[in-house]
């Protein structure tokens, strides 16, 4: 297989290496150990450098939300609502939710990945403040969390949304979202540290998400379900999430909703996280 | 020195029914290097992951540098460094960043993990593929940057697993000697292989493991001894000759001769070097031609099969997921 190149002669590899192994290591100086929020923002930054060098990964983040707001505007529009400009004001608030929390799932799959090829082991033989792996992801997360509500934000005010809460309702909406979806996200740890190929985590997460949001008011007033559906709709902690955030978005903010959420949000948290920290400390 | 850098007594670590360590017992010195050696599903990485604090133990207890790995945990990972198949840096970023992520987690300033990834860059020869992701280095590069990623704050004892496990054998001359080299600055080496060769050149002192137990411990030297002095091995002109030729060194040498799978070669365990000149002179004046003979000691390979029955390299049982 020859290309023509020329090969400039080069010194053997490894030729002398040792002497400037033993001269690295020898200055080899004890820093002050980082502190908790400086390890957990440097997490943070992998994060962020996965995004730059994996831009493939972002393509969920992007695709998925302009496939799903153009896909139900006009295939489930004229049928819902009468037309898909009406459709899209009563849902658009949803299909954001139920972008932002599919995309949840990625922090059970970007930990799996983490174990399976070995990072995991590397970091937590490190002598850092053992959650700020944890905390660092989630932080990346919601990094993504937020591009992708920007981009189902302005698809939906380009083929004629309007929020009549105006900017202020949509940025209270959005971190609404963003406060759910970090906790949830303990959830998924827990599913990422637990199962064992990111296969199988899509499987489960799939088989928790579909549910958890079609089964809401995602996409459909609940009025219009049977009654059994409905008093599960009810109760789907995604259904309050996007009643509160469909408040803020048409300038008929329901405390009693959001109020509810943050109190979920809180659960979620208080439940899954010290579960998660106690798998992610004793993971074998 | 007599400081002892691990100490363990009798560490269990059970997954469901298996036992994958059974009762470890471990006195490594600190300084040099230490060999776990043994075939895969021994229970070495568990072993490690264990003493690495990854991994609780189920029974037992174990001291690394003179800190418990479970009560003081968080002081052993402050002093101990692991490398392996296990433990692995991210390959979706390149060198650079991988060895500034660790820098800034070890606690150094923007400035100063620069500067020390540079310089370690620099140092395992790693320079040119700084700002490569790491998945596109060679299977040698990648090594080089997991073992630079241990270093970044130099560890006082540091976990090999199977470093050489697939390289080619220049890579592995690397690695090997920038193991020699650290050991040279004074760190001590915890590495597992199931390579024999591998425990005979690097390790002062090898532990045998297998179903999770040790099964013997001491040098190579020693552990050859326990399974006789040395071999010879004699490869006949024609393999005709082979079982006639078999015959006169086994009466020569009081042993019983070995028919290897090659078949003109025979080997026999000699407990007295000194007789073997006379014996292969005996079969030259039968008229016997002996193309070619070795004496040499006991290969490692030997003494695995002595102790546990059976070659190190025919038991490729899966390892315990761990």
């Amino acid at each position: 297989m020859s290309t023509g190149e020329v090969v400039t002669p080069k010194p053997a590899p490894g030729a002398g290496m040792d002497q400037r192994i033993i001269a690295a290591l020898g200055s080899g100086e004890r820093p002050p150990r980082a502190s908790a929020v400086n390890s957990s923002l440097t997490f943070g930054w992998r994060a962020l450098l996965k995004i730059k060098h994996v831009p493939e990964q972002l393509f969920d983040v992007t695709m998925f939300p302009i496939m799903f707001t153009l896909m139900f505007t006009y295939v489930f529009g004229g049928a819902v609502s009468g037309s898909p400009k009406e459709y899209l004001q009563y849902a658009l608030p949803g299909i954001l939710v139920q972008t932002i929390i599919f995309i949840t799932m990625y922090t059970a799959m970007t930990i799996n990945q983490d174990i399976e090829k070995g990072v995991f082991d590397r970091i937590r033989s490190l002598p850092v403040w053992r959650p700020s792996l944890l905390v660092g992801a989630l932080l990346g997360d919601t990094l993504r969390y937020l591009m992708a509500s920007t981009i189902v934000l302005v698809v939906g005010v380009l083929i004629g949304y309007r929020a009549p809460g105006g900017f202020v309702g949509v940025i209270g909406a959005v971190g609404l979202l963003l406060i759910f979806c970090f906790s949830l996200s303990w959830l998924w740890l827990i599913l990422g540290l637990k199962v064992r190929t990111p296969n199988a985590v899509m499987g489960m997460a799939m088989m928790i998400l579909f549910p958890l949001t079609f089964v809401s008011s995602v996409f459909a007033p609940p009025e219009t379900m049977p009654g059994w559906l409905q008093s599960f709709v009810d109760v789907n902690p995604v259904t309050l999430l996007v009643e509160a955030a469909r408040g803020l978005m048409n300038d008929s903010p329901d405390g009693g909703d959001i109020l509810f959420v943050l109190g979920a949000s809180a659960v979620l948290v208080v439940v899954f996280a010290p579960i998660a920290l106690r798998m992610y400390n004793r993971k074998s | 020195m007599t400081d002892l850098a691990i100490e363990t007594a009798g560490l269990v670590k059970v997954f469901g029914e298996m036992r994958a360590v059974d009762g470890v017992d471990l006195q490594i010195p600190a300084g040099g290097v230490y060999g776990v050696l043994g075939p895969n599903g021994a229970g070495k990485t568990t072993t490690i992951r264990m003493l690495a604090t990854l991994l609780e133990p189920d029974g037992g207890t174990a001291t690394v540098l003179g800190h418990d790995v479970v009560r003081e945990a968080a002081e052993v990972r402050s002093r101990v460094a692991l490398t392996g198949q296990f433990a692995s840096l991210d390959e979706d970023l390149t060198g650079m960043e991988n060895l500034l992520l660790l820098s800034r987690l070890y606690g150094y300033s923007r400035a100063a993990a620069k500067a020390r990834a540079t310089e370690l860059l620099a140092a395992f020869d790693l320079g040119d593929a700084a700002n490569k992701q790491v998945k596109a280095y060679s299977g040698g590069m990648r090594r080089r940057i997991d073992i630079a990623g241990s270093i970044v704050v130099r560890p006082d004892l540091m976990f090999l697993d199977e470093p050489t496990t697939g390289l080619d054998p220049r890579s592995r001359n690397q690695v090997w000697e920038i193991v020699r080299a650290l050991v040279g600055a004074g760190t001590t080496i915890l590495l597992t292989t199931q390579y024999l060769e591998e425990a005979d050149q690097l390790a002062d002192r090898i532990a045998v493991i297998d179903h999770g137990k040790v099964i013997a411990e001491g040098t190579s030297g020693q552990l050859k001894a326990s399974v006789g002095s040395g071999a010879v091995k004699v490869r006949v002109a024609d393999p005709a000759d082979r079982s006639e030729v078999a015959r006169l060194l086994g009466e020569s040498l009081g042993a019983e001769p070995v028919l290897e799978s090659d078949p003109a070669s025979v080997s026999l365990r000699v407990s007295d070097p000194t007789a073997v000149a006379g014996a292969l002179q005996r079969v030259g004046d039968h008229g016997l031609v002996i193309s070619e003979y070795s004496l040499g000691q006991p290969s490692l390979d030997e003494v695995f099969l002595a102790l546990t029955g059976r070659p190190a390299e025919e038991t490729q049982e899966k390892e315990v997921p761990a």
